[in-house]
């Protein structure tokens, strides 16, 4: 397909148009109630924005890393902090700047990939979820000596103006999310994402075509700790509005890990997808508890079946389509579109040489 | 083979002086010298075991040799890596397949356009007009191997799907793409059938032709390299025991004994 705008495909620049008319006209004018901005719309576009971090890392250079949440504490503390400390930034350059810290972390902890790989990368790269939390929790500093344990975080003011209301705050994760996305994309589809998916594949090929493992594997993972501390910020300030660490725990890195699985990895609008599908689960099943049961079945239970689920379906997704549900929508959009499969040009450039 | 060469072979490009490999107690290469001279089509042959992928290990920086110096260009190359190498001008393609199996065939060769892009992703993240400009190059370039190879109905299919010949093929055009001056074929025509094998070979002498790219190629199949090569080299456990033109190799008793066996 021959792109018609910058490296965009007429069909990428229609997709886009919808996405963008979806979110800033039809969502805010047909949804009112709060709840959906506060516990769906923000905390899914903060979440799918560290799933893409992930993504970069893991299912693009290929690099098993199981510390996200632990970048995203970073992201939201020295927000925070910059905030608190240095207020001439401004909210955007503080995000930024948070960004980078979170960057720097990143490289720190992405170092023992050029020596270890597989489940012992992902064991090595724990230590940087338990080492951000532990010292955010030694060193008060961090916390500006709150005693309390939890701290409120700081009115979001860009530019003079306050955007303290849910619809405003959505506003403000949908513009980083759509920047970001699209900077990624960008990455991902271009040489950077190539050497990125060249080492996934084969590293000592990639190596023999003069791709730096060293520099390849360490900006893969500052890139993905810059993503995760972004949304990190964004999580604490606009859904958390609130900043403790035990919000950034282990179990919230495996539901990020999830969530790249489940949506398919090595792809960008998987993010997307699998975070909605982890979020949205438990609340699909809740409604079903409660209009289809009528809460005869106790919560509890629910969310142990919610478990159970999740489980299962990680297990039936490894099996049957190991690159997630952005694969799955693929497969059923070729399908739709015509109905030979996909191996026809194989064969016909194999039946022209015969 | 073409009567007048536009591209006359010249003095040596690639010298491998006295390398030593072993692995523990198990000598892989002794001793091993021999040179390759720019624009030729080189060959290593040798039976089984003889040593001849761990030679071009050697040679591109995977294994380091426990002695002896490889020199690229008339410099001996200190600390050799696969990416100094590369960088230096040498590419090759692997003996059992090292291709980017999700990636399409395309993407695949565009890698191989690595060292001829500067810009950083920074610049390619927010796509600046000298991003787009390069892109387009190596995009109008790898289209060219694409076509020059012809595999433009697969260019779009990722690697992992096609058939054994056509990845081989694509480790070629991936190699290409590097416009590396010297290129190691590792057995490129290994698990072919004829046809595969007559294509492959008129693809390395177009290169060689057309190119200029000066060739190595490993194979054990004595017909083709006979066929196509200036200059071959016999390996037998580690040793060179033959080394010149394919008339002179051929009526070696040495080379023929490793081949055919001796009586004892």
């Amino acid at each position: 397909m021959k792109p018609v705008f910058m490296t965009y495909t007429k069909k990428d620049l229609i997709n886009l148009a919808v996405c963008m008319v979806l979110s800033v006209l039809v969502i805010p004018t047909f949804i009112t109630t709060e709840y959906w901005y506060t516990s769906i719309l923000i905390p899914w576009l903060c979440l799918a924005l560290a799933t893409i971090g992930q993504q970069i890392v893991m299912g693009y250079t290929g690099q098993l890393a199981l510390g996200a949440a632990g970048f995203m504490a970073a992201g939201a503390f020295a927000m925070f902090n910059l905030i608190l400390r240095v207020p001439d930034l401004g909210f955007v350059g503080s995000l930024i700047v948070s960004g980078l810290i979170a960057a720097g972390f990143g490289i720190l902890f992405g170092l023992p990939s050029l020596k270890v790989r597989g489940i012992y990368l992902m064991v090595a790269t724990l230590a940087s979820q338990f080492f951000i939390i532990w010292m955010i929790d030694k060193f008060g500093w961090f916390k500006n000596y709150d005693s309390s344990g939890i701290i409120t975080a700081q009115d979001i003011v860009i530019l003079g103006k306050p955007f303290t209301t849910p619809l405003a705050m959505y506003f403000v994760c949908l513009a980083v999310t759509t920047v970001l996305t699209l900077l990624a994309m960008n990455m991902a589809r271009g040489s950077t994402g190539r050497n990125w998916m060249a080492v996934r594949d084969m590293d000592i090929a990639a190596e023999s075509m003069g791709v730096s493992l060293l520099r390849t594997k360490v900006q893969a993972f500052a890139i993905s700790a810059f993503y995760c501390g972004v949304a990190g910020a964004l999580f604490a300030f606009c859904y958390l509005k609130s900043l403790e660490p035990v919000a950034f725990d282990i179990k919230l890195s495996f539901k990020i890990l999830f969530m790249c699985i489940l949506g398919g990895l090595g792809t960008i609008n998987g993010a997307f997808i699998g975070a909605a599908f982890i979020l949205l689960f438990p609340v699909l099943l809740n409604a079903i508890g409660n209009n289809v049961f009528h809460g005869a079945i106790d919560a509890t239970i629910i969310s142990s079946i919610e478990q159970v689920i999740f489980g299962g379906l990680m297990i039936i997704f490894m099996i049957y389509e190991p690159l997630g549900m952005a694969k799955l929508w693929e497969n059923i959009k070729q399908k739709w579109k015509t109905k030979i499969p996909s191996s026809t040009n194989i064969k016909s450039s194999l039946s022209k040489k015969t | 083979m073409a009567l007048e060469r536009k591209f006359k072979i010249g003095k040596p490009i690639l010298e491998v002086k006295n390398i030593s490999l072993s692995f523990g107690g198990v000598k892989a290469i002794t001793d091993t010298s021999f040179d390759v001279l720019e624009h030729e089509v080189r060959a290593i042959i040798g039976p089984n075991g003889a040593g001849k992928s761990s030679m071009l290990n050697c040679i591109n920086g995977i294994y380091k040799p426990q002695q002896g110096t490889v020199s690229f260009k008339g410099k001996e190359v200190p600390n050799i890596t696969p990416n100094i190498m590369a960088q230096m001008g040498l590419s090759r393609t692997f003996q059992n397949l090292a291709l980017f199996k999700r990636m399409s065939v395309l993407d695949n060769i565009l890698v191989g356009r690595k060292l001829h892009t500067k810009t950083n992703f920074l610049e390619v993240a927010f796509q600046l007009p000298k991003v787009k400009k390069e892109e387009k190059l190596n995009r109008d370039r790898s289209e060219e191997i694409v076509s020059f190879l012809e595999i433009e109905d697969i260019k779009d299919t990722p690697v992992g799907k096609l058939p054994y010949g056509l990845q081989k093929k694509v480790e070629l055009g991936r190699a290409l793409a590097t416009d590396s001056s010297i290129i190691l074929l590792d057995e490129p025509m290994a698990g072919m059938n004829v046809e595969e094998k007559r294509d492959m070979c008129r693809f390395i002498l177009k290169v060689n032709d057309e190119l200029g790219t000066t060739m190595v190629l490993i194979e054990h199949d004595m017909g083709v390299v006979m066929d196509i090569s200036d200059r071959v080299v016999v390996l037998d456990y580690g040793k060179v025991i033959g080394d010149g033109t394919p008339d002179e190799v051929r009526s070696n008793q040495k080379v023929i004994d490793a081949y055919l066996g001796v009586e004892h």
